[in-house]
């Protein structure tokens, strides 16, 4: 166990009773509950936390915050091993484990880093223009920059934990709870507004946390302190930390992904969720999300132990952890000097303060100046040296324009060095709400626009960097949205916190440190660290004009990755503008795209896995055939019986036995996921005249009839038999999967077009339950079960319906055959099916009755020709192209009717359905197979259509298929070809009807 | 996500909805008298507008009634909603 050599004796938000042990690319550590891996790794004075991406250089923290570009780390060994993590986010607990990503085989020695010496022939869109040619090796080249690049390893098993959705609204949702941020929630929370006030860190106080300050003539520990049990005393306001607000969408939408639990602890997985993903609407939102520093750009300014400065200063005062004993510090604008002072009372050797500026009389600048720090006004650090670590910064005078150095350089001895190029406001949450960021030159940076949503922004988010203005903004920002929202505090108006102003000198624009010598390359001025992105390569990147922000991304990949470029982008930009001579504004930013910090998958999905990912439905008498062993098939998100094999069975011996039994004796088949929609209403006939192909006015009561459903395009898209069951009622079937596609279309059309027509439609898919019998003896069968319907066929005819008793059970008993044998399909209110099921299987036992699946029942109807649809038809099919020219009525109008007219219906060669039967009876074409009438053809052969259904039919002894062929009607006899990969089956085009076409054995 | 304002059951997320396309497109009361491009301009052609847009919505996982709403195609912003059969209200300045 090494020694916490870099922390503070006193201070900071840390328990120091409650050591806790880690490791950290292997090796063991100590830190405190309370430090975050970041500050517990600088305690123990590890600096070197990571490689590049690109050149794999070593780099160290940069930040204290979710920005942070380079602390990438895989946290975990095991299924719950999480890529990407940024370290100075991850809460430190006992028993972590994180190693570096980017680096192979370890952080210290990397093979990798010989990109870093090949730099310079690395620039900018270097992969686009090496590896992608020639086209056909990138496959290859991919696998091995892959490798090399690292990104972090998604695990390999199913995650072990568990995750949760939370659904909320509320009136006020403050983003951010800084300064700004605590100010607006207890401003709109007295108003008595709903207040969800959520922030990422794992505690409360934003910016404050990291600073030395005063509110209300207090330490603002005090202040957040009194603030937070204000607001926990009032009962509409929620508090939620380690929560990220990820995303902004329309309408006030926004996700918010809160961590509940950190590192793995099995016993707990299931009973508490690891993190929990909320969808809010908001009436109002104040956004306090703060800003974030920007780093200057100079020659190896990413060595590890360079960092912002506001970092340096929040490890201190945060975490009681220092970065180093001797520090530089080199900024344009005040901020920086509070650090310094920050940084010198914790002991830290500040050796020199590195201004762009001229001298200025500031507070904050006197303070340093008189604490004896060494101030270089009109200076700025050209370069950064050390190996691995940073041990230098060579410091050169500005000439008057800023554009340049000269004089002689200096070199200062320092083991870190604290950079400040300015405040970038956190905007990412106002863009996507596509509010449009506008530059402020004075501030220099992009501050939010004009609300396009019911937000406002407030602190730091704004551009207001000063304590008092935060605390002012945000206190008038949560009045305004509680008001907004509907509420106001009664009496007088609240006092806002307060803090004093303080006078700064003006911060000024300095985006990149020029060449020292003039002239030298910009290819070590990283701006992307992430990405490894530098000067040189923007640069590069606008001569060969990428002058778009937007392409400029793309080409150099500056902003990408898990970062997002959240400390990069506004530096970038500015170089661009630079280069291109146009002012930063012109320039524009690329778009904001949530979420703010990356999710895990987890997170997203929820609960929503597994069983659990889709809804199963299950016919009454499921548990029987699950007891029967029989297989199932998914139709839409029914499970139907596919067939029911019998011990050594195959599929083929089972549905060979189904299908005989279907038609040599009787078949029993579970029919209830059938679409059943009732209607009702004087108008019903003229309404099914209009949605169906043929003619429904002169139906009798009793009486069925098959009908077929086109689009407006006159495409087939349901099919189904509709019964009359009395004078203003009927009984209309659909397929399976399309009941509720054929429900939704009939109201459409009542609701929109027709509402004059007295039609009532209702779903009773579920409600009935529906068993049909089939095969020459079911109506034996049947008769043995019911005395009050009279079975004879005169007595009650094929295409008709018979109210009665059937197993002691009210029933409706449909005389409609799909399967071609003289059938009964036998409906009865749900709760009976299974019953029903039970006395018919018991009944038919003596005549052989055979559960049959949904495999012998495509089969039997395919011998019979009769199509599915969606399976024999794709959307692109008519009426006449199936050759049901018979269904489509030439008298009345009907939906789709006026497009069967258009020329491209009436073409000859269109794809028709045709049957197919092999010249091999033996084989099988497979479903899909692409159809050619000349073997000889090179390829790409003409193709003329493909094989919709095919199967090995028992009772013909033969192998049947239908097909959808060009011209096909007019095809019958002609010989065509299915090539496969391995041989080519020859088949006879032919009606597509195999077995009993007259239809004897139905109506028998 | 949307909210969107159903005339029956108030405001709810846009996943308890479907979309129904342009609104006011009325079906021709004789499609055999027209010509093939008249047929065609019913069928296919919808207006792409970007901006204010009358359009049909359907509470589908809620009361399944069928209504119209005007919506900004830019900003999604709903300034109208109104039942089927009504013509759109009078737009406010």
């Amino acid at each position: 166990m090494s020694q916490q050599r870099n922390r503070l004796a006193t201070g900071g938000r840390i328990d120091r009773t409650r050591p806790l042990s880690f490791s950290f690319n292997g090796k063991h550590f100590e830190g405190y509950a309370g430090d975050t891996l970041a500050s517990a790794l600088i305690a123990n004075g590890v600096r070197l936390v990571g490689r590049s991406f690109k050149y794999h250089r070593p780099r160290g923290l940069l930040t204290a915050g979710s920005e942070e570009p380079n602390a990438l780390v895989q946290l975990g060994t095991d299924a719950a091993s999480e890529p990407n993590q940024r370290a100075t986010q991850v809460e430190l607990f006992d028993g972590l484990e994180a190693v570096s990503q980017n680096c192979w085989p370890s952080v210290g020695l990397d093979v990798g880093a010989v990109n870093n010496t090949l730099s310079r022939i690395l620039p900018a869109g270097f992969y686009y223009k090496t590896f992608m040619w020639p086209k056909s090796f990138w496959k290859y080249y991919e696998h091995v920059i892959r490798k090399a690049a690292g990104m972090g390893r998604a695990p390999e098993s199913p995650d072990p934990d568990c995750y949760d959705k939370m659904h909320d609204h509320c009136d006020v949702l403050v983003v951010g709870a800084g300064p700004a941020g605590l100010a607006a929630a207890l401003a709109a929370g007295r108003a008595g507004a709903r207040v969800l006030l959520a922030d990422e860190q794992s505690a409360l106080g934003g910016g404050l946390l990291g600073r030395r300050a005063e509110i209300d003539a207090a330490p603002a520990a005090e202040w957040i302190a009194k603030s937070i049990s204000a607001l926990q005393a009032m009962p509409e306001v929620q508090l939620l930390c380690r929560s990220t607000v990820a995303g902004y969408y329309d309408h006030n939408y926004l996700t918010i992904a809160q961590r509940l639990r950190e590192g793995s602890d099995p016993g707990r997985r299931c009973d508490k969720p690891r993190q929990r993903l909320w969808k809010v609407r908001a009436k109002q939102v104040v956004l306090a999300t703060g800003a974030h520093e920007r780093p200057m750009i100079f020659r190896h300014n990413d060595l590890p132990g360079i960092m912002l400065a506001s970092a340096a200063q929040c490890y201190i005062n945060r975490y009681a952890a220092k970065p180093g004993d001797i520090a530089v510090i080199f900024t344009n604008n005040d901020s920086a000097y509070e650090a310094a002072l920050d940084l010198a009372e914790a002991g830290v050797t500040v050796v020199a303060v590195v201004d762009v500026r001229t001298a200025a009389e500031s507070p904050a600048q006197a303070a340093v100046r008189s604490r004896g720090i060494e101030v270089l006004y009109r200076h700025a650090v050209v370069a950064a040296s050390g190996r691995r670590r940073v041990s230098a910064a060579k410091v050169m005078a500005l000439d008057d324009s800023g554009e340049s150095v000269s004089g002689a350089a200096r070199t200062i001895r320092c083991d870190f060095l604290c950079m400040s190029g300015g405040w970038s406001p956190a905007v990412h949450l106002f863009s996507q709400s596509r509010g449009k960021p506008s530059y402020d030159a004075s501030k220099a940076c992009f501050v939010p626009g004009q609300s396009v949503q019911a937000e406002r922004s407030a602190g730091a988010a704004r551009g207001s960097f000063a304590l008092a203005e935060c605390l002012t903004e945000g206190h008038e920002a949560g009045v305004a949205a509680a008001a907004a929202a509907g509420f106001q505090r009664p009496g007088r108006p609240a006092k806002p916190p307060v803090a004093a102003k303080v006078d700064e000198a003006p911060l000024q624009p300095f985006w990149l440190v020029p060449a020292a010598p003039p002239g030298a390359p910009l290819n070590k001025h990283f701006v992307d660290v992430q990405n490894d992105v530098t000067a040189a390569d923007i640069a590069l990147a606008a001569r060969e004009g990428y002058r778009s922000v937007e392409h400029l991304k793309r080409y150099t990949t500056t902003g990408m990755g898990t970062d997002q470029g959240k400390t990069s982008n506004i530096n970038a930009l500015a170089i661009l503008g630079q280069t291109l001579g146009a002012d930063i504004s012109a320039v524009g930013t690329t778009t904001f795209r949530p979420p703010y910090t990356p999710l895990t998958f987890g997170t997203i999905v929820g609960r929503d896995i597994g069983a659990l990912a889709d809804p199963v439905r299950m016919t009454p008498i499921h548990s029987w055939h699950v007891a029967n062993g029989a297989s199932f098939e998914d139709v839409g998100q029914w499970k139907r019986p596919w067939y029911y094999p019998r011990p050594g069975e195959s599929i083929q011996d089972a549905v060979n036995r189904e299908c005989l039994a279907t038609r040599q004796a009787i078949a029993i088949l579970d029919a209830s996921t059938l679409g059943k929609i009732d209607i009702q209403g004087p108008d019903t006939a003229e309404f099914l005249n209009r949605v169906y192909t043929n003619g429904w006015k002169k139906l009798e009561i009793g009486r069925c009839r098959y009908g077929v459903m086109c689009g407006e395009d006159g495409m087939v898209f349901d099919d189904g038999v509709t019964t009359r069951l009395g004078e203003h009622h009927y009984w209309m079937t659909t397929t399976s999967g399309n009941a509720a596609r054929v429900l939704a279309w009939l109201e459409e059309w009542l609701q929109t077009e027709w509402p004059e027509l007295k039609v009532y439609c209702n779903s009773m898919t579920e409600h009935w339950a529906t068993v049909g019998i089939a095969g020459p003896f079911a109506r034996q069968l049947l008769s043995e079960l019911t005395d009050d319907i009279e079975l004879d066929p005169k007595a009650f005819p094929f295409m008709t319906y018979r109210a009665g008793t059937v197993a002691g059970i009210a029933a409706r008993v449909f005389r409609i055959s799909f399967t071609g044998e003289s059938s009964f399909e036998i409906n009865v209110p749900a709760r009976y099916d299974l019953a029903l099921w039970n006395t018919l299987m018991t009944a038919g036992e003596q005549y052989g009755i055979t559960p049959i699946g949904t495999e012998s029942m495509h089969v039997l109807r395919a011998e019979k020709g009769f199509f599915i649809a969606g399976q024999d038809t794709d959307g692109t099919v008519t009426p006449l192209d199936l050759g049901m020219d018979w269904i489509v009525s030439k008298q009345k109008d009907f939906l789709g009717k006026r497009s069967l007219a258009r020329p491209d219906m009436l073409r000859e060669d269109r794809k028709q359905l045709v049957g197919l039967l092999p010249v091999d009876p033996q084989e099988v074409l497979p479903e899909g197979g692409q159809i050619v009438t000349d073997m000889d053809q090179k390829p790409p052969m003409n193709m003329i259509g493909h094989v919709t259904s095919s199967y090995y039919s028992v009772n013909l002894k033969r192998s049947i298929a239908l097909a959808l062929v060009r011209g096909g009607h007019k095809r019958h006899g002609e010989t065509v070809y299915v090539p496969l990969e391995n041989k080519v089956i020859a088949a006879n085009v032919s009606e597509p009807r195999f077995y009993d076409p007259e239809g004897k054995r139905m109506h028998a | 996500m949307l909210l969107i304002k159903c005339p029956w059951c108030g405001e709810r997320d846009a996943h308890e909805f479907s979309y129904g396309g342009e609104a006011h497109i009325t079906r021709p009361e004789n499609p055999d008298k027209l010509s093939d491009e008249q047929w065609a301009d019913y069928l296919f052609m919808q207006k792409n507008a970007m901006g204010p847009f009358l359009e049909r919505w359907v509470h589908a996982h809620g009361c399944r009634r069928w209504f119209n709403v005007r919506r900004d195609t830019v900003t999604h912003e709903i300034t109208a909603v109104y039942k089927m059969g009504d013509r759109p209200p009078e737009r406010t300045a």
